[in-house]
């Protein structure tokens, strides 16, 4: 059976739950085990945080609800979408933002590089989505956008193997 | 989602306790820094331990506030604890080579 979903929402740190959650909720009448889920939540939850931080450069920062923007020439955070596709047991999620792109996608996918090492960020963010599901590929070109295309087979976790 | 609390923050003898919410993301690791860094300025700490026993999930933002606190403090001999880990969050240090620079105590 194929089933698609799409959600589009606001560039803030606030949906980076919101996004995860729902592609999780989207994959679990396939009754995922709880790693499959964990690593789908991390996988999404580090593409979605990169469109947010790097692509809009997280406009209204984080914190409380009364945060004002950044820089007050700039009103629209952004739009974060998240599109997923389910074939049979297979699922495929692409993360698009319209953000500043990258030139160099290979480098920004080495493990521990990132362009924002005073925000504490680790690195690890394409290292993460390589790791957690079976397939990744990054298109972007600068000023205009990212898109993170990634695929994982469910059902394919240790409790079919512990049940033979 | 339980945001994380001047509570959740204690220091023991020379050890900053952080109790960490249940899910990390970036948006929760900016709070959990912020506080955690006014700890290790304001007092006499030089040890950190990281508490994961109500965290269900941790992205790569976690890792960063784990290696941010590491830098702060390994250079003044201070140490960094990990306990009530569960498997994944296990597994995602593991990745990393964390288990390599904190100490990852088995409960």
């Amino acid at each position: 059976m194929r089933n698609e979903m799409e959600i589009i929402f606001d560039a803030v740190s606030d949906n980076e739950g919101f996004a995860r959650v729902a592609v999780a909720a989207f994959v679990s009448h396939l009754n995922p085990t709880l790693e499959e889920l964990a690593d789908i939540k991390t996988a999404v939850s580090e593409a979605v945080t990169n469109s947010i931080i790097h692509g809009y450069e997280n406009l209204y920062g984080y914190g409380g609800p009364k945060r004002e923007p950044a820089d007050p020439a700039r009103k629209d955070p952004g739009k974060v979408q998240v599109h997923c596709v389910l074939e049979g047991d297979l699922l495929h999620i692409r993360v698009t933002d319209r953000g500043r792109g990258m030139a160099d996608v290979a480098k920004a996918m080495e493990p521990l590089f990132t362009t924002k090492p005073e925000l504490e960020r680790s690195g690890m963010g394409f290292a993460f989505m390589e790791a957690f599901m079976d397939d990744l590929e990054v298109i972007s070109s600068p000023g205009q956008g990212t898109e993170v295309r990634m695929s994982k087979k469910l059902g394919t976790g240790e409790w079919i193997g512990s049940e033979e | 989602m339980a945001q994380i609390m001047a509570e959740d923050f204690q220091v023991i003898d020379n050890c900053l306790m952080i109790r960490l919410p249940e899910e990390i993301d970036h948006h929760q690791a900016g709070f959990i820094s912020e506080n955690a860094d006014r700890y290790l300025m304001r007092k006499e700490v030089c040890n950190v331990v990281f508490d994961f026993e109500n965290t269900r999930f941790m992205d790569s933002s976690g890792i960063g506030i784990i290696m941010g606190r590491y830098r702060k403090i390994s250079c003044f001999g201070g140490r960094v604890y990990v306990i009530h880990a569960d498997k994944q969050i296990q597994r995602i240090l593991k990745m990393c080579g964390l288990n390599k620079i904190v100490e990852v105590l088995e409960s």
